[in-house]
């Protein structure tokens, strides 16, 4: 292995680390309440639930293509990778956050309300603590697949170690493929280990 | 017949030291999911320092009755008033802290420490720390567990009647004017409810708390009551003290008392 292509992988993890960051940030923002909401509104649930599975059934390279031509969020680059990933990541932890709440015991949450908490209060000092696992481990799950997912925004410009991916398959490289799989494989495992940690930390 | 039986029981009825009026009164008021009435045109008092039991049958409407108190349930016709004023015109939040609720599961906060699960009401009106600290010791002496040793655990490391105790305190906490209890001492094996019973009595008469409290046991309700309304499909069947109660003739009065004659049954 030269020192170019150490440098190069070097960079191009940290853009793939970026791409995926910026993407799970996102996606709690949008998952974490809307999962809270659903627990409120089971009208909307089939609804929201549906929309997050729909996103989840296109095949991923299909997603990223299917973006381009979209104003605003779409085009090629950074731009277009992250909203593709957003919407992948957003079922998992949706899911599990809206699973989590509803999971509470329903006699705790009964004494809860006759207690005299507030709406807020019932959320954050008994459905959020309690529901804190499951939500993590969605987190979690799709913390990992998003990284996986994000090989393939270099399809679309997007960068990161799918770049290596996508150079080896076109010159029939497997060296180049492995300098972009074999980070990526050991970011989900780090990634993995230390959400793992966290959630067992959060609960004990 | 039965209502006959019922207004003479009401004569009966101590009259409440002067100038106290009922500390709950239920008005008319009924309960309606759809076209099914759970709960019809109930009138009943609860006065101060009394421990009024609600006894009936599963699906008598004596829980949802007992809901109506501290407005988890508002009636669908007629009032519930809580010091004089109906359940509907309280703030939500307000009446719910001034009455204090234990239930069959207990719903103590699993990851809440069991200090934490009974200062939980006080927390939520902003009493400070040292407060909390010392009411909570009161409170767990009271309901019969040694501060020292069970302030710091977990709500799964106790015994079912260590929970219920906890239950107990947890709703004693901040002083409330009423307890709801529903059926509170149903799911613990029969030594331990009678424990419970016990300190149950000796609380109402160290406190001198009103309570209302629900179960389907006729044993328990003789002996924890002050008076017994006895409810049947969502009707009020008759109010008397337990004494009375014994010598009530009314069908399921007697459908009740007949659960007492376990050897009837043994022969």
């Amino acid at each position: 292995m030269n020192a170019g292509l150490a440098g190069e992988i070097g960079q191009l993890t940290i853009e793939h680390l970026t791409l995926v960051s910026i993407a799970m940030a996102i996606a709690i923002a949008i998952a974490v309440p809307a999962g809270i909401l659903i627990t409120r509104r089971a009208g909307w649930r089939p609804w929201v639930v549906g929309f997050a599975n729909v996103m989840q059934t296109i095949p991923s390279l299909a997603l990223f293509g299917f973006l381009i031509p979209v104003p605003l969020i779409g085009g090629i680059g950074k731009r277009t990778a992250v909203v593709a990933l957003v919407l992948y990541a957003l079922l998992p932890i949706l899911r599990n956050t809206m699973v989590g709440i509803l999971g509470v015991d329903a006699a705790v949450r009964e004494s809860a309300v006759a207690m005299g908490m507030t709406g807020r209060q019932l959320l954050w000092r008994v459905e959020m603590p309690l529901a804190a696992r499951t939500i993590l481990a969605g987190i979690r799950v799709a913390t990992v697949t998003t990284i996986g997912t994000a090989t393939i925004a270099a399809a679309i410009g997007g960068g990161g170690l799918g770049v290596f991916i996508f150079r080896g398959i076109a010159s029939v490289d497997s060296t180049q493929i492995l300098a972009g799989a074999v980070p990526a494989a050991c970011i989900a495992l780090a990634a993995d280990a230390a959400l793992g940690w966290v959630e067992r930390r959060w609960t004990e | 017949m039965h209502g006959a039986m019922a207004r003479r029981s009401l004569a009966f009825r101590r009259k409440p030291a002067d100038g106290v009026s009922a500390l709950v009164e239920f008005r008319d008021a009924s309960y309606r999911i759809g076209t099914r009435e759970i709960l019809k045109g109930l009138t009943l008092q609860v006065e101060a320092g009394e421990t009024l039991v609600l006894l009936g049958r599963s699906g008598s409407g004596k829980t949802t009755a007992l809901k109506m108190v501290n407005g988890l349930l508002f009636p669908s016709a007629g009032q519930v008033l809580v010091d004089g004023t109906p359940t509907t015109a309280w703030e939500p939040v307000r009446l719910k802290r001034r009455i204090g609720y234990v239930i069959q599961d207990i719903g103590l906060f699993p990851h809440y420490t069991v200090a934490q699960n009974v200062g939980l009401v006080p927390q939520l009106e902003n009493w400070d720390a040292p407060r909390i600290r010392a009411r909570v010791s009161t409170l767990l002496g009271q309901v019969g567990l040694d501060p020292e040793q069970f302030a710091g655990r977990y709500p799964r490391q106790l015994s079912g009647g260590q929970r219920q105790r906890v239950g107990v305190a947890r709703a004693l906490a901040a002083d409330p004017s009423v307890l709801l209890f529903d059926e509170p001492f149903g799911a613990v094996d029969p030594v331990t409810r009678l424990d419970l019973q016990k300190q149950f009595l000796a609380l109402r008469r160290d406190l001198g708390k009103t309570s209302i409290f629900v179960t389907h046991d006729v044993r328990e309700a003789l002996m924890l009551a002050s008076r017994i309304a006895l409810l049947r499909d969502g009707a009020l069947e008759l109010v008397a003290p337990p004494r009375e109660f014994l010598d009530a003739i009314g069908a399921e009065a007697q459908a009740f008392l007949a659960c007492l004659d376990w050897k009837a049954d043994w022969q």
